[in-house]
């Protein structure tokens, strides 16, 4: 048992404490023990971050087009794989949501339909599902 | 460690319900290099809160057990903590309504320890502070006094019991000690619409800036952790709305709210 008396860890206001509970990357990351709002804010920052990713593999991919044809022909006959198609279903997730999320977002940080911002995340989602659906099936059957 | 409470000795925490529940609870004191979790198993009724239950382990098991509490039925705000990863006020969540064989309970995050369960709350007032802290003096809801017309919309405003919990959840505040953050942004909202000798222009420069109202990111996790339903983030939508609206009037020739 400890018994050495209390301590403030905290003197001032803008110092580091000894024991610093602010939670960093677990404060937004981890999904544990949040609600919808939340879960909604770790989804978009991590679309977020995954269409910068894609954005960047985009524009290695068309500098292929530079080095010839048999490099840009290479680059498509692995984009019709399988694998390569799930991953166009997986992005055009990521952009459906961090775009839909994005609406209510913009439009409740300006002070607008805050009151029903969580029914407007639920039909935001079931346009974004719909779509969703109507893209994979797009993706894995058009010629 | 783990422990065990003898039921026919506690007053708090027991029952013969036969449902025994594992607690596992944060432990730090000051000059620790970092916090663990300490077991405990207790007997607990359907009437038994997490409060109940922390008093009875402080009580039977382990007497260095820091925690605040006071009033037991969820005014004060001392006893906010985080339950199974979740904001809550202890002395009102049962334990068994969180259907759990084993309870994680941690104090509030993002703030400095004092020790265990127990968080300095200095911060946390010196940001409402700057804001002006407004309160609504009792005098005017008696009956003889004069009610300005329109003050139940501000009314929530008041019920902040400055748990910390809305602060304790949001993943802003997790990130970036500057934010002004939920609770102050509240009263800041509360001040700046029915000022009562504030000055709204002062809290308005506080607010709209990058580390004030923009800074949160709507994720609303402030209003769904407030026991006493203040809507955080309400406010701060509120306040981004009068910024905006404000920054608009002044570019088109208007004067600045």
């Amino acid at each position: 048992m400890n018994e050495q008396p209390l301590e403030r860890t905290t003197p001032e206001r803008g110092t580091e404490g000894a024991s610093p509970r602010r939670r960093g990357l677990a404060g937004w990351a981890d999904p544990r023990g949040r609600r919808l709002g939340g879960l909604a804010f770790i989804l978009n920052r991590l679309t977020g971050l995954g269409v910068l990713l894609y954005l960047s593999f985009h524009l290695v991919v068309l500098s292929l087009l530079a080095r010839g044809p048999s490099a840009w022909d290479g680059f498509v006959s692995i984009a019709g794989s399988p694998l390569f198609l799930a991953f166009d279903v997986v992005l055009v997730f990521g952009l459906l949501f961090h775009g839909l999320n994005g609406i209510r977002v913009t439009l409740v940080g300006f002070g607008l339909v805050v009151e029903r911002q969580r029914a407007m995340f639920v039909a935001l989602m079931i346009v974004g599902a719909i779509a969703l659906a109507v893209a994979a099936v797009r993706i894995f059957t058009a010629g | 460690m783990n422990a065990q409470l003898d039921p026919a000795h506690d007053t708090h925490a027991t029952a013969d319900t036969g449902v025994r529940v594992r607690f596992r609870v944060y432990r730090y004191k000051a000059g620790d290099r970092a916090g663990h979790f300490d077991e405990f198993s207790l007997e607990v009724a359907p009437e038994t809160t997490v409060l109940d239950a922390l008093v009875a382990i402080r009580t039977r098991l382990d007497p260095s057990l820091v925690l605040r509490h006071s009033c037991f039925h969820a005014s004060c705000g001392t006893c906010g903590m985080r339950v199974n990863d979740t904001e809550v006020m202890a002395c009102v969540t049962k334990i068994l309504d969180l259907g759990s064989a084993t309870v994680k309970v941690e104090p509030i995050a993002n703030g400095a320890l004092l020790g265990d369960l127990a968080t300095d709350m200095v911060d946390f007032y010196a940001r409402l502070a700057a804001i002006g802290r407004p309160l609504i003096r009792e005098s005017e809801w008696l009956p003889s006094s004069i009610v300005p017309e329109g003050i139940e919309a501000y009314n929530r405003f008041e019920s902040c019991i400055e748990c910390g919990l809305c602060t304790s959840a949001c993943p802003i505040v997790a990130t970036d000690p500057r934010y002004i953050g939920p609770a102050a942004l509240a009263a800041a909202c509360r001040a700046v619409e029915e000022p009562r000798g504030l000055d709204p222009g002062a809290i308005m420069g506080l607010v709209d800036d990058q580390q004030g109202a923009w800074r949160c990111h709507a994720a609303f996790e402030c209003t769904e952790a407030c026991p006493s339903a203040v809507d955080p983030a309400g406010a701060i939508m509120a306040l981004r709305r009068r910024a905006a609206s404000g920054r608009l009037r002044s570019l088109i020739g208007g004067r600045h709210a």
